[in-house]
């Protein structure tokens, strides 16, 4: 087990070694997901974890797909969804083109849901959904888009929530143990690695969907990725939060208008 | 800072309640209450809490600081966590003991921030949620104290903890309160 005092030091390691930057991940939480990993892969003591990422780089791709949390499903929170389609969609729609921005997307749960209501909506044939995260494990997997049939019955009652007008299973091919999605929806996404710590701006979006990715930040670097995400809105673009994320403390809060407070869906005004 | 944390599920709800209803006026640390709750349910479970108490009953805000007369619960389909600077992080990682939020996961959390400056309580409920996080307190130097199984509603619970670890404290429901009233002073 590692404690809070040891921490700075493995994430220093980290940074040095390999770029990636974990200086401003909410505390409790990484300190949580380095002792799981420890205990996965059997590193007993902070020396073993040390030894590990210093002299076993082959290792951290694994490391890192421990650290970050990629748990997701289909339709999560269908309120949510159904917010969106009654508050943003018709928005949309008056676009020639859309561009949206699936920023931590983890195995392209989220984003393929999003694809789908596009599509029962018309808005899909005239989008480009940018799908993004740090994980390569977690975008390898969004790019195949192959999931587990076990949980599709929730996802399926989840879809109905939402309002979906179909049924579920007609947008994967299935063989009992698991679903591939359709092709069709791998064309309009564009899954690419960016990490949200150290990354800009790479290209205008009219919604940004970033779900359960900021609580595993410290207020400071929600800040600063919070203002990467108004730098990416036109004016009246949106931004949609996780449920118990907010633009409450950020410094960008009055450039953008509450569209559903309880869902977390922000227009920006200026 | 101390804190009190309280793990309960199936038949801790009223439990909760009594104890709520039943605790003095001038507790001076944060009180942080993990239950085992419906995914879909609703916020319903702080408007019943908060007809029972005097303090200000909330659900914990990501990065929120913990605070002195309020009493926190933890949303459901999240994990609560403690940072050092005593403000919650909310986690949506893999469930626990099949639960999320899960009564280890804080147990542990707020045991590793906290060390003896804690004081974890375990009640009523039907799976294994709790014990290792309790132990862990326990061996950290916090106090421990567990519902006694031939009250609680459901005694699983409270009798894996014990199972795990002897030397918990184990207290019917009215001796539950007298201790956390002197806790808590
Ligand atoms: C809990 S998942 C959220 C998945 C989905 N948005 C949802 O709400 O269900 C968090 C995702 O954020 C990603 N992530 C964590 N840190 C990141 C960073 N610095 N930049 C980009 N993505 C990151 C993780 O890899 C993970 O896939």
């Amino acid at each position: 087990m590692i404690e809070f005092d040891e921490l700075e030091e493995i994430v220093f390691i980290i940074k040095k070694q390999y770029g990636y930057d974990f200086e401003g991940y909410s505390r409790a939480s990484f300190l949580r997901r380095i002792n799981r990993y420890m205990e996965l892969s059997g590193l007993a003591t902070t020396v073993h974890l040390k030894n590990e990422l210093i002299n076993n780089p082959e290792n951290f791709n694994a490391f890192i797909n421990e650290i970050v949390v990629n748990v997701s499903e289909f339709f999560r929170d269908p309120d949510f969804f159904k917010s969106l389609i009654a508050n943003v969609f018709t928005y949309l729609a008056s676009y020639p083109k859309i561009n949206v921005w699936s920023a931590g997307c983890s195995y392209g749960e989220e984003t393929y849901s999003l694809a789908i209501l596009f599509k029962e909506m018309d808005l899909l044939q005239k989008s480009r959904i940018y799908a993004t995260d740090i994980s390569t494990n977690a975008l390898d997997k969004s790019k195949k888009g192959i999931y587990s049939n076990k949980d599709f019955k929730e996802y399926s009652n989840n879809y109905f929530s939402c309002g979906g007008k179909e049924s579920l299973n007609q947008y994967f091919v299935s063989d009992g143990q698991k679903s591939i999605i359709n092709s069709e929806f791998k064309k309009d996404i564009l899954f690419s690695r960016h990490n949200l710590v150290t990354d800009g701006v790479f290209k205008e979006c009219q919604l940004v969907l970033c779900r359960n990715v900021l609580i595993y930040f410290d207020e400071e670097l929600q800040n600063k990725v919070l203002k990467l995400f108004y730098d990416s809105l036109p004016v009246h673009g949106f931004l949609a939060l996780g449920n118990k994320e907010t633009l409450r403390f950020s410094e960008v809060q009055d450039k953008f208008k509450i569209i559903d407070s309880r869902e977390k869906i922000y227009q920006k005004i200026k | 800072m101390k804190m009190i944390i309280i793990g309960g599920s199936a038949g801790s709800f009223n439990v909760i309640l009594s104890i709520l209803k039943e605790l003095d006026a001038d507790i001076s640390m944060p009180i942080v209450i993990v239950l085992h709750r419906l995914k879909k349910a609703k916020a319903i479970l702080e408007d019943c809490l908060q007809t029972q108490s005097h303090y200000i009953v909330k659900e914990v805000e990501d990065k929120e600081f913990a605070k002195a007369g309020y009493i926190y619960t933890a949303p459901s389909d999240y994990h609560v966590l403690l940072n050092e600077n005593l403000s919650f992080s909310l986690d949506t990682s893999e469930e626990v003991n099949y639960s999320r939020p899960s009564i280890d996961v804080s147990f542990e959390s707020f045991s590793c921030v906290l060390k003896e400056n804690c004081c974890g309580i375990l009640l009523s409920g039907a799976n294994q949620d709790g014990a290792i996080g309790l132990k862990m307190i326990a061996e950290n130097g916090g106090e421990t104290i567990v519902q006694d199984g031939d009250e609680a509603e459901f005694a699983t619970m409270p009798r894996a903890a014990i199972e795990l670890y002897k030397k918990h404290t184990v207290y019917k429901l009215k001796d539950i309160v007298k201790k956390m009233n002197n806790y808590a002073k």
